[in-house]
């Protein structure tokens, strides 16, 4: 919505000046105080938190060597929790974008009794502890639970099966989709579609032509963010999941056995690759989003 | 809204009938649950379940660990914020997708990092030993693995607001004489103390409910290295359906209140940016 032609001249060539100032500094000269102190504390205390203990993980895996590294990231029980994890995490971000599509779009366009206390309830799979939702999750859908009784007449069973590792990430991926969907909705400018009705366009050539192009990067965001999620998730998964090893039993729990068995070259060569895998669906995410940003300001 | 920007009355009333159905089996059907297991023996026993002795050691220690980490957060949140949000300086992205890693890690990996350094094989194992240090399955490590994975809240609601309010009215306060501190307290602080509460009660409920750091870091010794989350679990894994269900109502309640505060601060965040 911005109009680059709005930008005052004075203001272009003042900030090009101000660019220029500080080509070869750290950073632009500033009036305000405090820069020193915010920037080594906050340098300080993510070194101290987050870095030295990610890399203390990293110099672990050097320490036990390649080959031993390797022969415990490729353990046959290994590669079976990583199939259970990307394929449950795959499948149940797949399911919250259609769902995910469903609630931001009837939460913006539609007025209906309610309306508010389900937009505030979206947010409850992040604001639930994950054992909260795990146990009740499980409970719902055991084989005699509320939900499970009716899949059992079926013959299905949901809950310690990857079947019930796809409900808990699908319950724990619900506000990525409506949450990254949902502003991109609210700002999408209606001429746009009175433009195609008037050009002859149906409801639905509207809604595949018109309006899931404009939302394409925000639901992409939102799958990777609940793919990403879903991948670590360890909490809500582990009570309804069975953890039977090469069938439901995920790549989180796995290191929490290795761990508990003392098999820290285990433990650590499957939390390295697991780490690696987060950051590439970091930079995925990221780039999405920017991709996001640049449609948004084009419209 | 004009006809051609809806859709007919009966696609309107099933897509509104099947997100209701969805956020009803899907969100509040698990809250239901938890509320009648918990009180599936009347108020009595669900009390007795509450204010049993490793209950409520829990609680004190759950409590203990979110008020170290959401303070200690909050101090690195506005330190963070204001030197990205006030200043121009290299590698500023960089520094900002460094905070966001938290959030990025398995929480189960966060646990792990902290058994690697200060666990006894880890790389300060003999040294904490010898020192007769504990911090693996004792109450630092607990403390240590909230503060991690709750580490980007306070920062990620902060720098953004303070971004969009640019630097003119400190520069302003600047100018007319005032310090660092006289303008951080009078003329940022009233800007962003919204969006800290937000920050902060994000932050609270994340470092309450942690349950897979905080597991792999515990030991789970009842009575000392307990949180709530975690004697949830036990519990649960002892059959003591009650009590688990009991237990976790409590952490239900602690959600229930943020989502209220949080609707509340954001529908005030809104009305403020209708007037302006």
């Amino acid at each position: 919505m911005s109009n680059t032609l709005n930008v005052d001249p004075a203001d272009l060539s003042r900030d090009y000046f101000r660019a220029k100032a500080w080509r070869g500094h750290f950073r632009r000269p500033s009036v305000l105080p405090g820069f020193g102190l915010t920037f080594g504390f906050t340098l300080f205390y993510l070194t101290l938190i987050v870095l030295v203990p990610l890399s203390a993980l990293f110099l672990k895996s050097i320490q036990f060597g390649a080959e031993a590294f390797w022969i415990a990231a490729t353990a046959p029980r290994v590669l079976a929790a990583f199939r259970v994890s990307f394929g449950c995490a795959l499948l149940a971000a797949g399911l919250n974008v259609v769902f995910g599509l469903l609630l931001a779009w009837v939460l913006v366009r539609y007025r209906f009794p309610g309306r508010r206390v389900c937009d505030a309830l979206v947010d409850l799979p992040f604001a639930l502890p994950t054992a909260v939702a795990g146990i009740s999750l499980a409970a719902l859908y055991a084989p005699k639970g509320w939900l499970g009784q009716y899949f059992a007449d079926w013959g299905i069973k949901v809950a310690f099966t990857p079947l019930g590792i796809m409900v808990a990430l699908l319950f724990v991926g619900i506000p990525f989709v409506v949450r990254t969907v949902q502003p991109v909705l609210e700002n999408f400018d209606l001429s746009y579609e009175e433009a195609a009705t008037t050009l002859g366009a149906n409801r639905w050539q509207i809604f595949s032509r018109v309006l899931l192009p404009a939302l394409l990067p925000a639901t992409l965001t939102g799958f990777a963010l609940a793919f990403a999620r879903g991948l670590g998730e360890y909490g809500s998964v582990i009570f309804i999941a069975g953890n039977m090893p090469m069938v439901s039993e995920i790549v989180p729990l796995l290191i929490v056995t290795k761990l508990e068995q003392y098999d820290y070259t285990g433990a650590t060569a499957i939390a390295v690759v697991m780490l690696m895998l987060s950051f590439a669906m970091l930079l995925v995410i990221n780039l999405l989003q920017a991709w996001a940003r640049r449609a948004e300001q084009r419209r | 809204m004009t006809r051609g920007t809806t859709e007919n009355p009966w696609v309107r009333r099933s897509l509104i009938g099947v997100a209701l159905i969805f956020v009803a089996i899907m969100l509040v059907l698990p809250m239901v649950l938890v509320l009648s297991q918990a009180l599936a023996h009347g108020v009595g026993d669900y009390w007795r379940a509450l204010s049993d002795k490793d209950a409520i050691s829990a609680l004190k220690l759950t409590l203990l660990a979110a008020a170290i980490a959401v303070p200690a957060n909050v101090i690195f949140g506005v330190s963070a914020a204001w030197c990205i949000a006030k200043f121009e300086f290299k590698g500023k992205q960089l520094l900002l997708t460094f905070i966001d890693l938290p959030f990025a890690v398995s929480p189960v990996i966060s646990g792990l990092v902290y058994v690697l350094l200060f666990g006894l094989n880890g790389w300060c194992g003999e040294w904490l030993r010898d020192h007769d240090v504990k911090i693996i399955y004792a109450v630092p490590g607990i403390v240590l693995a909230t503060v991690f994975v709750t580490f980007p809240f306070v920062a990620r609601e902060l720098i953004p607001v303070m971004q969009e309010q640019g630097t003119d009215e400190e520069e302003a306060a600047a100018t007319l004489g005032a310090n660092g501190w006289q303008t951080f307290w009078r003329v940022t602080l009233p800007n962003i103390k919204w969006a800290l509460l937000y920050g902060v009660i994000l932050c609270n409920a994340r470092a309450m409910g942690e349950f897979g750091a905080v597991s792999v870091v515990s030991g789970h010794i009842r009575g000392l290295t307990n949180t709530l989350p975690l004697h949830v679990e036990i519990l649960y894994n002892e059959y003591q359906g009650l009590a688990a269900f009991a237990v976790a109502s409590l952490l239900m309640g602690l959600a229930v209140v943020t989502l209220i505060l949080k609707t509340i601060i954001e529908a005030r965040t809104e009305r403020a940016e209708e007037h302006t």
